[in-house]
Order: C-alpha cells, then structure tokens, then sequence
C-alpha cells in the first residue's frame, strides 16, 4: 500500500472485525460492562448473517451467560433437540446405528438445540446495535495496521479499483478504524488472523491448524417425514476409502432440515472433490428417506477449524486478540463451535473492558484475556476433547472412533496421553500418480446437482468489475507444478466451481479463476499443496447472501 | 358481463408493431365481445390498415392529430381515456413494449384504477398471471370487476394474431384538452446493421467454448448473415472475449427473441436465467452432457468451428 | 431547486427468492433486503445535481414498514438532506403509493420527482406514471441522460426504438433507467453521518391518502420450467428443423 493516500480516520475503544458469533458477543459484553465504550464492528457480508454457516446444534451455555433472558427476547432457539442419533455408514446403502451407550460423550446433544447460525447472528447483531454498538455490513477490514509491533486498528478495503487495478470513476479509498483494542473474529483462517499468526509468531510451539470443509444445504421436506429436533450425525461411507469426515442431518422448523458433510482437509487423494461427495452421500438410504421429494432451498460451504487446543494459537498480541475460530476454539469432539466462539469472545471483551476501565490506553497485550481463557469451561472442554481429531487422522474411523470412545467416556478426557498430528492438510496431500482417479455418479437433478446450480442457491454475487481476490503467488504454479503433479485439485476442493483448468486456443491448458462464484470459505487458501493461493477479501458486501445457513 | 377489450396500437415509422398483434392473441382470451384497436397518430391510414387485417379485431378506431406525430404518454392519456370513456371499454390493453409500459399507467391512473403489468395467462377476464421478481415467481392476481380493467400484454408470451381479418376502420376525433408540458425532441434509432440484443427477434450467442476474441468473429458473422443480435455468456465476458453489454444472463440482459442459437455455451444456471422466455434455443456444445442441452429446444453435439461453417452454408 | 427522490425496500438483487410452500408470497424473513437498485441510480442522480450546484435539497421519501428505515438511512448516506417515513405495514400497490407520492409532492413542491423506472421485487414499472398523471406533471420514464435547463429539462429515454429524447417543463416526474449512472459506494463517515440526520414519519392517513382498489393476489407459483427437447445429429437436420418452424 502507498504510503501517499489520504484516509479518513475513525477512532474507538475497541474494534471488532468479523460480525459472527464471537465478535457479536464480545460487542454486546462490552457494552454490557461499561455502556459508554465506542464499540464498532465490521463486517464484510453485505449484512449480518450474510456470511454466516454452521450446522447448527447449538449449546445455550455461552448464550445463558451473555443473555440469561434470551427465551424472552426472541432469540431464534425454537426446536430443542429431541432425538440423537448417530450411524456408521458401512457403504453406499447400509448403516448401523450406534448403541446410544457408545456414542462419545460430547457428542450428546440433551438441552441443545437445532438452529441456525444466521438467524442467531441477526439477532444477536440487533441486540448489539440496541446496545449501541456500531455495525457496518458491507466493509471488509482489509489489513491489519501494525505501528511499532502494535496492532492499531485495521484499513477498510477500497472500493471501485477495476479489474485491471487502475481506480474506476467510483473509486473510494479505504479508511482506517483505529482502536485501543482490536478483536479479530474473521472466523475460521480468517486473512488477518493468518497474517497476524505469523508475524506475532503465535502459532510457535503448537501443532499446525487442521481444518475441514463443511457442506450444508437445507432442504423443504415432505411433512410426513419431519420430525423436528431429529439430530443424525455420521461417520464412514462416503469418505472412509479416500479421507475422514463426519455427516449431519438436522431437522429444523417449518418442515426444514439442514444436510451437510465435512470432509477433513488432511485427506491425501487429490482427486477427492469434498462437493461431489457431499451429492453422492445424499443418496444414502438413510438420508434421502428424509429429502426425497423434497426440495432443496439452499447451499452454502465454509471452512472449519478443528485442531482444538493442540493447534491453538497464542491469542493475544499488542493491542489485539483472535477470538472465536479466527483462533481455533472449536471443539471437533462436540463438532461445536458457535457457544466457544461466543465464551471466547465474552472473555476477550471482559478482559478489553477492565483493562480500559482502569485507565488503561490500550495497545497492550490482554494477558488477562489468556488468564480467564484457561480457567474457563471454554478451556476445559478442549482440553477435555484434545487428542479427538488428533486420534481419528492417526487411527482412523474405527481404532480411532474407539479410541475417542474409551477417552471420553471412560477418562471423561482426562487421559493421561497427548496425540499430535504435526503435517499440515496441505502437505498430506498425496501426487495424482499415487492415487486413484475417483469416479464420482452424475448429478440426477433430485438429490444431488452440479456445482453452479448449487453456488446459485447460496445468491453469490461480485462486483465482476474489480481484481480478482484470489491472489497466486507465483501465477505458473497451477499448471506448470500442481496440475502435472496433484493433477490440480483446486479444481476439486474448490465447492464453488472457482477454479477451472480449461484449454486456451492452442490446446494448452490454463489456469481459470472465476472469482466471482467464491463463496468465502477459504479451502484454497488452507488447501492448495503449493500454498500458492492467498485470499484477500473482495470488494466489501460480495460473497454469499446467505439467509439462513 | 360483457368484455369490450380496447388495445392501443403501438407502431413504429408508420407501421405497426407486431407487439399489437400479440396483445390482441391475449385479448382473444378474455371472452370478449368486441376487441378495438385504437391507433393515435398523425396520420395513422397505414398503420389502421393494418390492424383491420389482425384476426380478432372487431374494429380499428383511427384518431389522428397532429400532436400524435410523435406518439408521448402525456398527450396519449387523454385521448385514451376519452375513447375508453366514450366507448364504455371494460378492458384498456397495451403492449409491454416501452411504448406500453410508459403509457398504460398514467392512463390507468387517470382512470383510478389499478393496472396489471405484463399479463402472461388468462385464467378469465378478470384472473391473470403475471411475473415478478424478474420471471423468478408468477403471481395470480384478480382485478376487481367493477371497474375499468386497464393492463399491459407480456408479448413474449403471445404469437402475433394472424392476418386474416377485415376489420372495419372508423375514424374518430377525440375531444380532449391536451397538455403542452411534454414536446419531443428527436428520436436516434440504434444506427447499427446489426438488431438490438434486447429486442432482436434472432440472437446468436457464444461462450467460452468459442475460445478468444479474436474467434468471436465467427459468431458476429454468422449472425450478420441471419440478421441476428450477438450475446454472449458471463465466461465469454469474463474471459475478455467481448464486453460486458453483451451479456445474457441474470445479471446481463434478459431477452426473449423468437430464436437463440447459442454456441459454445455450456448453460451456467445464470445465463438460462436470462433465456429462459426465448422461443427456439438451439445448442451446439462438444460436450454432450453441458447442462445447455436440458432446455435447449434443438440440440446438436460438435465443434462450433466446423458447425458454423456448415451453417453457413446451408443459409447461403 | 428541491429535488424529491422515491426509494424502496427491495430483495436484494443477489438473492434467488424461494417460494413458500404454500403459494401465499414468497420467503422474506432473514432475506436480505436493500434498496431497489434503479432507485439507487435515482438517488445518485439527485447526489449529482447537488454537486453541480442544481439542487439545494434532495429528500428521500419511502413507503413502507419500520424496517424501511434501513434503507432511508442509505439515501441519506448517499447525501440525501432529510428524508420522510410514509409507515405502512399494509402491501401498498402503486396507484395508492403514487396517490402518497401525490400528497407528498403538494407538500414538498420538488422541481423534480426522480423515481427508479421500477422495483425489482413486483416489477410493475407503474408508480412514477402514474404519480406524474395524478399531479397533471410531464413524465420522463426509462432515462439515461438529463440535462436540466431553468424551468425545463431535456431527457433522454431508453425506448425500444432507441434513443428519445423530449424536453419537458418542470416540475415533473423523471425516472431513471439502468445506464443514467452508476451509484457511487457508500463511505463509511456518510454511513456514519446519516445516523444523525433527520427522519420525519407520516402515515397514509395522516396524508389523507384514500386507498386505492386493489389487485388480489391469489396465488405465487414458480414459473413454468423450460423442457429439454430434441437432439439431431447434423447440421442439414438442425437447418431443416428451423425452417420447418420459420425461423430461417
């Protein structure tokens, strides 16, 4: 960035990037503590929830803690969780129901409930607002201003920069929001958080972050086979030949229920597409019974962290703090994130407000954000749930399933062994000449659908006019190293249809990036074996719309 | 109750639209008694002649005025609302060209009824469906039947009536006061040999199988030789071949000509959205399982380099 | 001269509306609303005079329910002075929004009333007429270019034909098509400022607006899908085809 460009400048308490369940939560505690901070948050959706996915079966503790009347005030919580079920699927057309006695512990679901994300961000992002916090939808932060190894604050991203890079006619320069602190809650591989990971070092120390790729649609099925509440998770078919991962089907209200899939980013094959067998595990006997003759109403995917307390990070620096997945806080054992993201985000505010409260100036480091992080239920529920991930990419499924069967049931988590998975997800990714092509069946256009017509379902949209926000480092990776090595699996992992190697006039194959179908999920950026790919946000207010997810 | 339809001619340069003809098709479906054309021209003998061929007509109402030299809403509406007046219409018509859709509502609101834009089925004389949300949704909408029923015809969903009729042609002097607040200027007609993407009956479009700018003369060839309007997809655009003005798709242009030859398009579910109404799509894709092909009327597998040539050919 | 600017709550452009189930509307709770994107080119429009020096007041007026608001506040971020709140919870339809817009222009006596061309959500393309025939004003639809001159103002409008252009006496109605501009990008500062500026709220009865009859809405369908339909294997068979059918 030149130095020369003239930004306007806003100045508050404390900054939080990111209107997701953490930075929501941190904003309301804030205001909660001391009503006269200037809390602002950013946030590059085009408003709140508009970025938003998850699951969801959601915990209520952090929720209770931050708004004990939350049932009163309309909090979007209506289907408690009536049944959990939970399958091994063996192959394309069987499954065997786990004994409920052994099913892992955390992943009891008794006084959770089925929601989802978008709707609980929208509205805590009003009680936010009636708090008098300042949200601005619509603005990515775009870097982080770093001043004497002090985060400041953060530049907004410009808007109207063309293709090209040159300024359109409607160009607006970025601003800066300064503040005493700033909270970064970009969620999971957030583009700040990751820069800020290495220039503070914080990772030093701690395993490499392991990620997944989740896939979500919500579907409207027939009323006959809803049963709100319904909670079924799995495991197995499709993914045990080529890579681990776990299946989800929720049902919510109005005749509702979510389907989804995550597929664990370590696996090796790069001829797995996480999309396709996200379409080939609707077929299941036991998934499609609910969405045959249904009708699929949305689409969505995002990146999770799931390393756990292996892999967290340092989370506070000068004059900021990660908080929520921009960190890592979720717990892969309770595949929850949203109520640790939500406590991670209290502790931070808490912690920012009585440094603030007792004449602090900002731009230290929130030491006491780390202290009460530790000793919080937050902590306890990694700790307990650590070597969960870990054990499954050692073990597998079935050793590794068992493994987490004996740790959390017998030891409650408190076994006396610690598992580290220390390779990165990129680079256990195999060469194609190792592996075998995967044949995945065509879409039939009832359960399963191509690509674009999914994308479409998540009302995608960019400015098409502005540079591409997917950055290659080296521009020749793709074709000259990853496609005649991985046989270039960004066109696979990619659940956007984003990347495309297609053939220029001579025959020769080039490297495609439709940016403007990016649905914001990040698995380029974790997954791409050269780590060639960077994300940077896009003009603010592009990506997904989603409504619900 | 009796359906006494009225239709306002829309006419270009002396002639009639064909979107006329459309909106007496969808007149023909409201059980009418009389359907009328009214033409408001300056010397409107042609364009009346014309109208009286329209199957259907009962009988064309010619008014000509020197003010309708060149036909505006804000001189239009009077005489409208004073023929439909006189003649006690139950129903007031138009095209939804921009001729109809800039002047059906003022001569609603002049009336004080409500209007319904872009009829596109009759389900009576007073149910309709009409689009919204950009033809993403219909709505069924009743009109209350006590009043003037004034609306606007979706001619992409009707064929032109035939010409068979022998209408009788009255002329009529409409008495009303007309206001001088509104006076044309000029009118620049696209210069182009080329029709207008929007509105061209024939639209050729190419995508990214076409391959570069440079290929792209094949298409516009090609399409010069059947008088046809160029589009492309959003990869065509995105991959710099042509500019953005000639996308076709949700977030391009959505046209609706009575033939679409698209070549090299694979039919991302954008670039249906903005097809969706055309008459005949034709598709020529190498790939046999482009999505293209589940909504193309004619489909045909093969290299647009070679099939191009061939059509040519064939049209010579 | 005081410009009047209509602007409306709209799904966002971006976002594939769903159907209920039920055929009674389609889904809006959680849907991301904005402001209807030719209304926007409108706004922008009135921005621009203000810059040049030709408008000294542009006021945003909105129809519609407390969430509205959201969008008023965009016209004021754009720059609008003030703006006004008509609040309804009722579905207005147009003849009774342009009989509020109506009652609204006697008030304000703008020198012009911009309007987007139409809404994306009903796409009636009707309120800007039928505003101008209720107030006996010039009407200017579908614009691209205007140039303003004292007491008159030359438009050019985007018609099947071409280009039109007409001169009309001012006050009157002007709305704006697609290629008038392009609506710059809200900064954060104006965001920030419109918090501040003032809001007035009326209501239909408080304007004595009488309701127009309204069209009923039976049902909300999807539209009909397009089948697929035949292949041939040649191109002598794809000419013959189109020529059977008249196409070539």
């Amino acid at each position: 960035m030149s130095e020369e460009i003239e930004r306007d400048v806003m100045e508050y308490d404390v900054l939080i990037v990111g209107a997701g369940p953490a930075g929501l939560s941190a904003a309301c505690r804030l205001k909660q503590k001391n009503a006269e901070l200037e809390v602002c948050i950013v946030e590059k959706g085009a408003e709140v929830g508009a970025h938003l996915l998850s699951g969801a079966v959601f915990e209520p503790r952090a929720l209770d803690e931050l708004f004990p009347d939350w049932k009163d005030n309309g909090a979007p919580l209506n289907v408690p969780v009536t049944r959990d079920d939970v399958y091994f699927f063996t192959s394309e057309s069987k499954a065997t129901k786990m004994p409920n006695a052994f099913v892992p512990a955390p992943m009891h679901n008794e006084g959770n409930y089925v929601i989802s994300l978008g709707q609980l961000g929208r509205w805590l992002g009003e009680q936010a607002e009636a708090l008098g916090v300042e949200i601005y939808p619509g603005f990515a932060a775009q870097e982080p201003i770093v001043e004497d190894g002090v985060v400041k604050g953060i530049v907004t991203g410009e808007m109207g920069v063309g293709k090209d890079g040159t300024p359109k006619d409607s160009h607006v320069p970025g601003m800066e929001l300064r503040a005493k602190y700033t909270l970064f809650g970009e969620g999971c591989r957030g583009h700040i958080g990751k820069r800020l990971i290495r220039e503070f070092e914080l990772d030093k120390g701690v395993d490499p972050q392991h990620y997944g790729i989740g896939l979500k649609e919500i579907w409207e099925i027939d009323p006959e086979k809803h049963e709100p509440g319904l909670v079924v998770h799995g495991a197995g078919w499709p993914l045990n030949l080529s890579g681990s991962g776990g299946s989800f089907l929720y049902h919510l209200e109005d005749n509702q229920v979510a389907v989804g899939l995550i597929v664990d980013l370590n696996y090796e094959n790069p001829y797995l597409s996480p999309f396709k067998e996200f379409q080939r595990f609707k077929h299941h006997p036991k998934i499609a019974q609910y969405l045959e003759g249904g009708k699929r109403v949305s689409y969505g995917s995002r990146a999770i962290a799931k390393g756990g307390l292996n892999s967290l990070p340092k989370m506070t620096m000068p004059g900021a703090v990660l908080i929520g997945c921009d960190a890592g806080t979720l717990n892969f054992a309770k595949i929850k994130g949203n109520h640790t993201a939500m406590k991670s985000g209290m502790l931070a505010a808490e912690a920012a407000a009585d440094a603030l409260a007792s004449g602090g100036e900002g731009g230290d480091e929130l030491t006491a954000y780390t202290e009460a992080f530790k000793n919080s239920w937050v902590y306890e529920e990694l700790y307990a749930s650590r070597n969960f991930g870990a054990s499954l990419h050692k073990f597998g499924t079935f050793k590794g399933g068992a493994l987490n069967y004996i740790e959390q049931n017998w030891f409650k988590g408190k076994a006396p062994w610690n598992m580290h998975d220390t390779t990165p997800d990129y680079a256990a990714t195999k060469p194609a000449d190792q592996c075998t092509e995967i044949e995945y069946p065509k879409p039939d256009g009832k359960l399963s659908f191509d690509i674009l017509s999914s994308v479409h379902l998540s009302n995608t949209g960019h400015e098409e006019d502005q540079p591409c926000h997917l950055k290659l480092t080296d521009s020749s990776i793709p074709i000259e190293h990853n496609l005649p090595k991985y046989a270039e699996p960004a066109q696979r992992y990619c659940p956007a249809g984003v990347y495309e190697v297609v053939e220029d006039d001579a025959g020769k194959p080039r490297f495609q990036i439709n940016f403007a179908n990016c649905v914001h999920c990040k698995t380029c950026d974790i997954k791409d074996p050269s780590q060639n790919i960077t994300w940077v946000p896009p003009e603010g207010g592009g990506g997904p719309k989603y409504s619900a997810m | 109750m009796s359906n006494k339809i009225l239709i306002v001619a829309d006419y270009l340069n002396g002639e009639l639209n064909q979107s006329t003809a459309r909106a007496v098709t969808c007149a023909q479906q409201m059980s009418p008694t009389a359907i009328d054309v009214l033409v408001l021209c300056d010397d409107g003998a042609n364009i009346a002649a014309q109208a009286a061929k329209l199957d259907g007509v009962t009988k064309v109402l010619q008014a000509d005025n020197a003010a309708n030299a060149h036909p505006m809403a804000a001189t239009l509406t009077p005489q409208i609302v004073a023929a439909a007046q006189n003649g006690e219409y139950s129903h007031v018509l138009g095209p939804n060209t921009t001729y109809g859709k800039d002047l059906m509502p003022r001569v609603a609101a002049k009336l004080g009824v409500a209007m319904i834009t872009d009829i596109m089925a009759v389900h009576s004389a007073h149910e309709f469906d009409r689009p919204i949300y950009a033809g993403n949704a219909v709505i069924t909408v009743k009109a209350p039947e006590d009043q003037t029923l004034v609306a606007s015809v979706r001619c992409a969903s009707y064929p032109a009536a035939a010409e068979g009729g022998n209408a009788e042609i009255e002329t009529l002097s409409l008495d009303a006061e007309l206001p001088s607040h509104t006076r044309f200027v000029n009118l620049e007609q696209a210069k182009s040999d080329r029709p207008d993407l929007q509105t061209a009956p024939k639209v050729v479009s190419g995508g990214r199988g076409v391959g570069s700018e440079e290929n792209f003369k094949i298409i516009y060839d090609f399409a010069d030789k059947i008088g046809a309007g160029v589009g492309a997809s959003r990869a065509a655009v995105d991959a710099g071949f042509v500019p953005n003005d000639m996308q076709v798709g949700q977030t391009g242009k959505i046209i609706s000509p009575e033939l679409y030859m698209c070549f090299g398009i694979s039919g991302a579910i954008q670039h249906l959205a903005g097809i969706k109404d055309a008459g005949t799509i034709v598709a020529i894709n190498k790939d046999p399982e482009a999505p293209i092909f589940e909504v193309a009327d004619i489909g045909l597998v093969g290299d647009l380099f070679t099939i191009i040539p061939e059509l040519d050919a064939a049209v010579s | 001269m005081k410009v009047l600017v209509s602007v409306k709550r709209a799904i966002d452009y971006n976002v594939r509306i769903q159907i209920k189930p039920d055929g009674s509307g389609v889904v809006e709770n959680g849907v991301k609303h904005s402001m209807n994107p030719f209304d926007e080119i409108a706004v922008e429009q009135a921005m621009k005079w203000k810059e040049s020096g030709d408008a000294e007041e542009v006021v945003a007026v909105t129809i519609g329910p407390e969430a509205a608001k959201e969008q008023l506040r965009s016209a004021l971020a754009f720059g609008c002075d003030r703006a006004i709140h008509v609040k309804t919870d009722e579905p207005v339809q147009p003849l009774t929004a342009a009989r509020v817009f109506e009652a609204i222009a006697k008030k304000e006596e703008p020198k012009v009333f911009l309007m987007g061309k139409q809404a994306i959500d009903d796409d009636s393309n009707q309120t800007g007429q039928m505003t101008s025939a209720l107030l006996e004003w010039p009407q200017a639809t579908f614009a691209s270019k205007i140039e303003l001159d004292g007491d008159t103002a030359k438009v050019t409008r985007e018609i099947d034909a071409g280009l039109e252009t007409l001169d009309i006496d001012l006050p009157g109605v002007i709305t704006a098509d697609l290629r008038l501009n392009e609506p710059r990008y809200l900064k954060l500062p104006d965001i920030m400022k419109a918090k501040k500026k003032p809001i007035e709220d009326t209501s239909l009865d408080d304007l004595g607006v009488e309701r127009a009859a309204m069209l009923e809405t039976v049902k909300t369908t999807a539209p009909p899908q397009r089948e697929s339909g035949e292949m041939v294997d040649s191109v002598d068979a794809l000419v013959s085809k189109l020529k059977e059918k008249g196409l070539l």
